[in-house]
């Protein structure tokens, strides 16, 4: 079975189903991931990325449909016998053995000769910096460094896939940040094509080249996170990644969408014959809340101010429409000193411009 | 908890109670060991004349030497038979029989042994009338523990591997250890502590045992409960006060120095895990 | 340590597959061979020889061929008959229940309070209770009980000379417990005091699992919400401990319905335990068949607190 190679994936996943008993966790999904790139699978629990993730790693058979690597089938080898490499969501260390040695274990199976096996342990060490830990044990060491131990120990093998369950999962929030961009920094050095599954979207749009948003064993779109930050597919995925005012309304006109309070009207025609029902996406960070009706051809809508969270960085004004509907505004707080924009019961203008809207049909 | 005077108090005398009728027979056999009186159970004067008579008994030296043996085996045999089903039942999809199979190793747990051994006595001997073999002894004695010893080793082995995080053996997996090698270099080193916890209970159960042992035990394979209880059925013998005394002091010791020894290093890794998530 | 969702665990059956053919094979084999052999054959052998005829020191055939040559089936019920018909045996397989219930009942009313206070007691603590119930488990039972033997004699015993002088005996003769007053040995009370004493941790032990990992908070809230202590404890402490006094009481009752060494040493002669007849119908009588019987109706007896035992563990094994 042979393609060119310039148009063949790296990682190919095609149509693959799997079934437990009566119970369908992933379901016929297809997806090609380019040699070098890191991408995540982002969803809910029970979307059925994990179960995705571990059919990769071999921990699971398909039911139906087969994964490449490379061109190759991994189909019937185990686990043991792929070029596939995971660092656990519980990181997994050998609580028995030493650093050195958990990094060490993956080389020692392959019957590498000693030199060599310690060449590139300490190599992969003094990669994640743990070169002085080396002798400690995995109890021994904090969160953080476990994580780095466990990223060095599925590396140690140069896989051809790395694989990450939840990487960012157990550290705190502080950490976070800062290990997501030393995460990123490495694998891209190290140049492996990784496949990361998360339930935290802001953990896929910041270290993943693309995403693909999984629900109920299903991708509802694929593509870069801007990509689907702010071109969602459907009303799901607009609703998951991040924060988003969603309203109902009939297609009327050329470029115009008719909802309970307000006539959007649109950069250009969408793609939806008349009278269709359809749902308008305006993310809050794009409403600006004005005292007097702006002028100019915004799309706007007045309501009164309900509550609102404030974030430190940011305020979340919470609206209400003349219909009832809600609608948020993210304010950015440019001023350090004075008082909140707007205060509880004030009536606003809520506006934002017609380019900044998603019309979805799903 | 907000307990009030009265119920803390209460609190402290049925536990003070309840512990003063767990150590009564401990400490009175104790005592009694020490007396100097010819007549059991009488105090007349410390004397260590008992454990000079103990010394010299054959019987118990023999039965001893005999329980050893067969307590060492049990256990060691109980502890690979204990792993081996308690990973078939933790670690291995639903199997045809898995129920019966699960219900088999555990039965001997609650079963009478009165049953357990009249059961396995018939069934010896009627093997020995087809094929001769084997004959009562050690190692029909053996077989008998073992049956009991694994049920209570598979328990015990299968708590732990139950509690193994499932990461660990997919780990190895994944950085390319066969089955074999996951389990013999992760899973193994992982429920070292298990397994010798297992060794040691039915070891105890093993040395402890009368009725499986007096069915299937013959002439010339008289363990040690046994010649207790023979000698315990007609009457008190202060050489078994002696005996007891013995045997205490060594389960006592062990027990205390072994809960110290966990104690210590369970402070230890304790100490450097708080240490590394501070240190970061 | 963090773990996969529940949801997606839920999604898998429980534990995960490892492994090539031949291993897998090995590992449930063996045991299963030796369960096999040792455990299933003895039953069906015990079973068969229940139904046979004994003479001298051979058993009649099950299957044989009769006068004509017509293949038979010679089951002999004599035994069982035997068994049903003579009231001994009726009121010896009762009273063995009997006395297994009224310790476990004992157990209970001891060892829960026990548990509780344990549970209850400074963290610290715990531990040093924890071990202090579990080195006499330790040391030999034989030994522990042969001390009872002692302890209760009127005459020198620590327990015995102390219950006579407070005029105790006279109190567990007036209720039968004891055939007369100042002979606490081999009776009804001696018995159910060494099965107790013997069985005690049985009980506690998993009372104390149970009662130790529930949440107290649970408690707090009830007091919060107005309910007095004795409330709490009745309401919520008693029903959430359920699985902990099924599983004491269960390990309590089955081995002590069989119990063969504690009736031995601290029983009577109108203790009648099932345990000592089929000990007595084997060593002394000789009568195989017999104490077959005995021991097959022994074990469709205990069948029942068998099964609900083993339920209670796989339900809590599903819950965990």
């Amino acid at each position: 079975m042979s393609t060119s190679t310039q148009d063949r994936a790296f990682l190919r996943i095609e149509s693959v189903t799997k079934d437990f008993g009566g119970f369908r966790a992933v379901d016929q999904v297809s997806l090609d991931v380019a040699r070098g790139e890191i991408f995540a699978l982002l969803g809910s629990s029970g979307c059925g990325k994990s179960t995705l993730l571990r059919m990769l790693a071999g921990f699971e058979t398909p039911t139906a449909g087969r994964v490449l690597l490379d061109g190759v089938d991994l189909a019937g080898r185990p686990p043991y016998e792929r070029p596939v490499n995971m660092m656990f969501q519980s990181y997994a260390l050998f609580p028995h053995l030493s650093v050195w040695d958990n990094v060490a274990f993956g080389l020692r199976r392959d019957g590498l000769p000693k030199a060599e096996v310690a060449e590139r342990v300490d190599a992969m060490l003094k990669l994640v910096q743990m070169t002085d830990f080396a002798r400690r044990k995995p109890h021994q060491l904090s969160g953080g460094q476990q994580q780095r131990v466990a990223l060095a120990r599925s590396l140690a093998k140069r896989p051809q896939l790395l694989l990450l369950d939840e990487p960012l999962g157990a550290l705190d929030k502080k950490l976070r940040e800062e290990t997501q961009i030393e995460l990123v920094n490495i694998i891209r050095r190290i140049g492996v094509t990784c496949v990361m599954v998360t339930h935290d979207q802001e953990e896929a749009m910041m270290m993943a080249s693309r995403i693909a948003v999984m629900s109920q064993g299903r991708f509802l779109q694929i593509g870069a996170p801007h990509e689907v930050y702010e071109n969602p597919a459907t009303r799901f995925v607009a609703d998951f990644i991040g924060n988003v005012n969603l309203m109902d309304g009939t297609v009327d006109g050329a470029a115009e969408i008719r909802c309970a309070d307000v006539v959007h009207r649109l950069a250009e025609a969408p793609a939806v014959a008349q009278g269709q029902p359809v749902t308008v996406a305006v993310r809050p960070e794009k409403i600006r809340l004005d005292v007097q009706a702006p002028s100019g051809d915004r799309n706007q809508v007045k309501g009164v101010v309900t509550a609102f969270s404030y974030f430190g960085d940011h305020t979340v004004y919470h609206l209400e429409l003349p219909s009832g509907a809600r609608l948020k505004a993210n304010l950015e707080n440019e001023r350090r000193q004075g008082e909140q924009a707007f205060a509880q019961g004030d009536v606003v203008w809520a506006s934002w411009q017609p380019g900044a809207q998603v019309v979805l049909t799903e | 908890m907000m307990a009030s005077p009265a119920a803390r108090w209460t609190g402290r005398l049925w536990l003070a109670l309840g512990f003063l009728f767990l150590y009564l027979p401990i400490v009175a056999l104790v005592v009694f060991s020490f007396t100097d009186s010819p007549v059991p159970n009488v105090w007349s004067g410390f004397s260590l004349r008992w454990y000079h008579a103990l010394a010299a008994d054959l019987d118990i030296r023999q039965g001893l030497y005999y329980s050893l043996q067969i307590a060492a085996a049990t256990a060691t045999g109980a502890v690979v038979m204990g792993t081996l089903a308690a990973y078939a039942l933790e670690r291995f999809p639903v199997f045809r029989g898995r129920m019966l199979f699960a219900g088999m190793v555990r039965a001997p747990l609650v079963m009478p042994e009165v049953i357990v051994g009249l059961s396995l006595l018939l069934m010896l001997v009627s093997v020995q009338r087809q094929f001769g073999v084997p004959e009562r002894g050690l190692l029909t004695i053996w077989i008998g523990h073992l049956l009991v010893g694994m049920a209570y080793a598979t328990v015990v082995i299968g708590a732990r591997l139950r509690d193994l995080n499932p990461q660990l053996e997919e780990a190895a997996q994944d950085l390319g250890a066969r089955p074999a090698q996951v389990f013999f270099l992760v899973t193994l080193p992982t429920i070292s502590q298990s397994l010798l916890a297992a060794w040691l209970l039915t070891f105890t159960i093993s040395l402890d045992d009368v009725v499986i042992a007096a069915f299937l035990s013959g002439p010339g394979s008289t363990t040690l409960p046994l010649v207790i209880f023979s000698r315990a059925r007609l009457g008190l013998d202060p050489t078994v006060n002696a005996l007891a005394a013995v045997l205490i002091a060594i389960v006592a010791v062990f027990v205390l120095v072994s809960s110290y020894l966990i104690a210590v290093r369970e402070r230890r890794v304790y100490r450097e895990q708080r240490a590394a998530r501070q240190g970061g | 340590m963090a773990d996969i969702a529940d949801s997606e665990r839920a999604a898998r059956p429980a534990p995960r597959r490892l492994g090539g053919g031949w291993g897998r094979r090995l590992v449930v084999g063996v045991p299963t061979l030796w369960l096999a052999l040792f455990f299933l054959l003895p039953f069906f052998i015990v079973l068969r020889i229940s139904v046979l005829e004994m003479d001298g020191a051979q058993f009649t055939a099950l299957f044989g061929r009769d006068a004509d040559g017509q293949w038979q089936f010679n089951a002999h019920l004599q035994s069982y008959a035997l068994l049903l018909q003579d009231s001994l045996y009726l009121s010896t397989y009762g009273s063995s229940l009997l006395y297994a219930a009224v310790t476990t009942l004992v157990c209970l009313l001891i060892g829960y309070p026990f548990a509780y206070f344990m549970a209850r007691a400074a963290a610290s603590l715990q531990p040093l209770l924890l071990m202090g119930v579990m080195l006499p488990f330790w040391t030999s039972f034989l030994l522990r009980v042969y001390a009872w033997k002692g302890l209760l004699d009127t005459q020198t015993g620590w327990v015995g000379t102390v219950l006579v002088d407070l005029g105790v005996d006279r109190v567990l003769y007036a209720l039968g417990f004891i055939p007369a007053p100042g002979q606490l040995m081999y009776s009804p009370f001696s018995l159910v005091l060494g099965m107790v004493y013997t069985y005690l941790p049985f009980m506690v032990l998993p009372l104390y699992g149970t009662l130790s990992k529930m949440d107290l908070r649970l408690l707090e809230a009830a007091q919060d919400l107005g309910a007095t202590a004795w409330q709490a404890f009745w309401r919520i402490t008693v029903p959430l401990s359920r699985s902990g006094i099924v599983a004491g009481a269960m390990l309590v009752f089955i081995p002590c319905v069989g119990e063969y060494v504690i009736p031995e040493l601290l029983g009577g002669p109108e203790t009648l335990m099932i345990g000592r007849v089929l000990w007595d119908e084997f060593f002394a009588n000789n009568d195989w068949p017999v104490a077959s019987a005995v021991a097959v109706v022994m074990v469709l007896l205990i069948l029942v607190p068998l099964v609900l035992l083993n339920k209670s563990q796989s339900g809590e094994g599903a819950r965990a």
